[in-house]
């Protein structure tokens, strides 16, 4: 099978996208006040704690991992030397 | 319906193992048909016999059983001889039979392991797993490949023998073989020998389920194994380990610190990884973890959490080891660093991988979502801050790294050049499989949940869990977009990460350097001390005593024997050529040497 797609090729496709994706967040943030809450610990139960939650865990995992990656990191080979 | 009825009769491990024997001997498309039989036998054969003991075999004093059927086993039996079949697909056009082999020996050995009822029969499939395994990593040729599965062999004959030992005392101390539960209680409990024999069978099992710091050989090895052997890699051994757990030690609170460890520490690793495959032996980790967590927490819905979710996990992380496995194989490369854009001439393999990082990041309608659920939850009513806000902070990780990163760096992101094919049919039809399934268990989770241990009331869909979960992870994905389109996202660089596998590959070889220093130079030091000079001086000092004794009396009478033209050196020569030729009576040394000691005898 031969496949020649080029759809992200065109920026304008790719601010489509990012659009979509940053409207579906506000809509993510105005059905937490929506829905009824059950928890199953009382933390849950804050206002858009899971964006909150889900943001700041991404950015600090970004974060700790480059002062890792400062420590750990060798060159390719450096198993074979 | 005839289905119902096909029953073979025989052990689902041996339909395997001794099936296996037959492939070297098929050619074409009656290999390939048979290839694909077994896998469907052995599903007949699970679904047509009850739960129960089934195929007893007496052996000597105890009992082998080789089906002990029932929640726990039938659920893990299920998804190993589907994966099998999956898996079999994927690599059927694989020419080299000893993959083949392996691979049904090592799902064989899994099956083995999943319906052994004795410890006896557990240890021969648990052992039968390692070897044949192995074959699948040295399979792929590469300097590389030798070595990894050198290490790999080596660490899983530690483990084997950790649980050989540990099983040997447990039986003996008991006087039973029964393949059941251990727990890890106190010491003093049980005394110290039975504590020992019970960690040494945990240490053991905790090797296979890749347990930190014992995790190494999973990043090391996996990645190294051939693009059809990484799929069934990442199927049998740590899953099978997870089944062990959660019948030998569930609810030991150990292996929720453990678990939720390795839900933690190794997404930062895959984070900064830059080859493909071993960013999804991470994340393989990463979800090992909350199975275990689940095993660890021990109440029925965590229980059935990590059955569910090991049932899952396997269909998606397989999933996304063949869209890996495909890029590899089309472009041969594997690396961030030389991949991206591919979704222009691989577009349905991209979508198969979308739909795997779809599925292990639990998004809602995606078969993750409706499996982890019930472990995070578990952990919730247990009233587990900690290990429940780790979950999500590892969830979000998940979505990072397996749902965003994999897909992104190979398939979108910089435009590599590459234009590979797609994938061939029989791969594709593999992944299409596997996705139907990911995505009809995410909604009708009814049907898996009616297979697990036990009775399930939950409900994964209520609006709060789904919006809950949405947010999560579309906040994590902005963290992400942010960070890239801001390029503070870690670049992708070529390069290893140290992990704990540098103890045996730097730590070994600094340990044989410092062996063979102290060791070898000690040698070496006595050889040129003792052997080199002081022996030979004491020895060429006694064979000289006679001569130097003799040139003593000779040389002040030589000027009275008349010997007056030849000089003092050449005299002496000659002297000791005569005595070395033996040109002297043997009374002369004696005498010389008698005299020797009367003249030690007289100065003492």
């Amino acid at each position: 099978m031969k496949f020649d797609l080029k759809i992200f090729d065109n920026p304008r496709n790719v601010k489509i996208f990012l659009g979509v994706f940053y409207a579906s967040l506000v809509v993510l943030l105005i059905a937490d006040f929506l829905v009824h809450k059950h928890h199953d610990i009382p933390l849950e139960g804050a206002p858009q704690f899971y964006a909150v939650y889900g943001f700041v865990s991404c950015v600090m995992l970004i974060f700790i991992a480059k002062v890792i990656r400062f420590f750990i990191k060798r060159d390719e080979d450096y198993y074979d030397k | 319906m005839v289905l119902t009825t096909i029953n073979t009769g025989i052990p689902p491990a041996l339909i395997f193992i001794l099936g296996a024997v037959l492939i070297p001997f098929l050619k074409g498309k009656a290999k390939a048909a048979y290839l694909l039989l077994l896998p469907v036998l052995a599903f007949l054969t699970l679904v047509n016999t009850p739960n129960g003991n089934h195929f007893l075999y007496p052996l000597l004093d105890y009992q082998l059983n080789l089906g002990r059927i029932d929640g726990l086993s039938r659920a893990f039996g299920y998804i190993f001889v589907i994966v099998t079949f999956i898996g079999m697909i994927y690599a059927i056009r694989v020419k080299d039979n000893v993959q083949h082999v392996a691979a049904y020996v090592y799902a064989g050995g899994a099956l083995g392991v999943t319906f052994a009822g004795d410890l006896f029969s557990f240890y021969i499939f648990w052992e039968s797993m390692a070897i044949a395994s192995t074959f699948l990593i040295l399979a792929r040729k590469t300097k590389e490949s030798q070595k990894a599965a050198f290490r790999y062999i080596l660490v899983h004959i530690f483990g084997g023998l950790s649980l050989l030992g540990g099983i040997v005392i447990y039986v003996v101390r008991t006087g039973t073989l029964e393949f059941s539960f251990i727990g890890l209680a106190d010491f003093s409990d049980v005394g110290a020998t039975m504590g020992v024999a019970k960690y040494m069978i945990f240490i053991g099992v905790a090797i296979n389920a890749a347990i930190p710091p014992l995790h190494g050989w999973l990043k090391d090895a996996y990645p190294e194994a051939t693009v059809t052997g990484a799929v069934f890699l990442s199927s049998f051994t740590t899953k099978s380990a997870v089944y062990v757990m959660a019948r030998m030690f569930p609810g030991t609170e150990l292996l929720i610190w453990l678990g939720v460890a390795m839900t933690a520490i190794p997404i930062f690793y895959a984070v900064l990884e830059n080859d493909i495959r071993r960013v999804l032996a991470y994340s393989l980790i990463n979800q090992v973890g909350f199975m275990l967590c689940g095993v660890g927490i021990g109440s029925e819905l965590a229980i059935n959490g990590a059955v569910a979710h090991t049932f899952c996990h396997i269909l998606y992380k397989s999933l996304l080891f063949m869209s890996a496995g495909a890029v590899l194989h089309q472009t041969g490369k594997i690396r961030c660093t030389d991949l991206g854009g591919l979704y222009r001439s691989m577009p349905i393999t991209a979508v198969f991988c979308m739909i795997g990082a779809a599925s292990i990041s639990a998004f809602p309608l995606f078969s993750g979502f409706v499996s982890k659920s019930m472990i995070i939850s578990a952990a919730g009513y247990e009233n587990l801050l900690i290990v429940w806000l780790i979950f999500q902070f590892a969830s979000a990780g998940v979505f990072h790294h397996a749902g965003i990163k994999v897909p992104y760096f190979m398939f979108f992101g910089h435009d590599s050049g590459l234009r590979p094919k797609e994938a061939p049919l029989n791969m594709l039809i593999a992944m299409g499989i596997a996705s139907f399934l990911c995505i009809y268990i995410g909604i009708d989770f009814g049907k898996l949940y009616a297979i697990l241990p036990y009775p399930v009331e939950y409900e994964p869909y209520t609006g709060a869990h789904v919006i809950g979960q949405l947010q999560l992870l579309m906040f994590g994905a902005l963290a992400f977009c942010l960070l890239i389109l801001s390029g503070n996202y870690p670049a992708e660089m070529r390069s290893v990460n140290l992990d704990f596998d540098w103890f045996y590959r730097k730590g070994g070889a600094a340990f044989y350097r410092i062996t063979d220093v102290l060791g070898n130079g000690i040698n070496k030091a006595f050889d040129a001390v003792f052997l080199k000079s002081l022996v030979p001086s004491i020895n060429s000092f006694a064979e000289n005593i006679p001569s130097r004794l003799l040139l003593l009396i000779l040389v002040p009478l030589r000027g009275l024997g008349g010997i007056k033209n030849e000089d003092a050196m050449a005299f002496k020569k000659r002297a000791q050529l005569s005595l070395e030729k033996g040109a002297i009576p043997i009374g002369i040394t004696a005498a010389a040497a008698a005299l020797f000691m009367v003249v030690l005898y007289l100065l003492s």
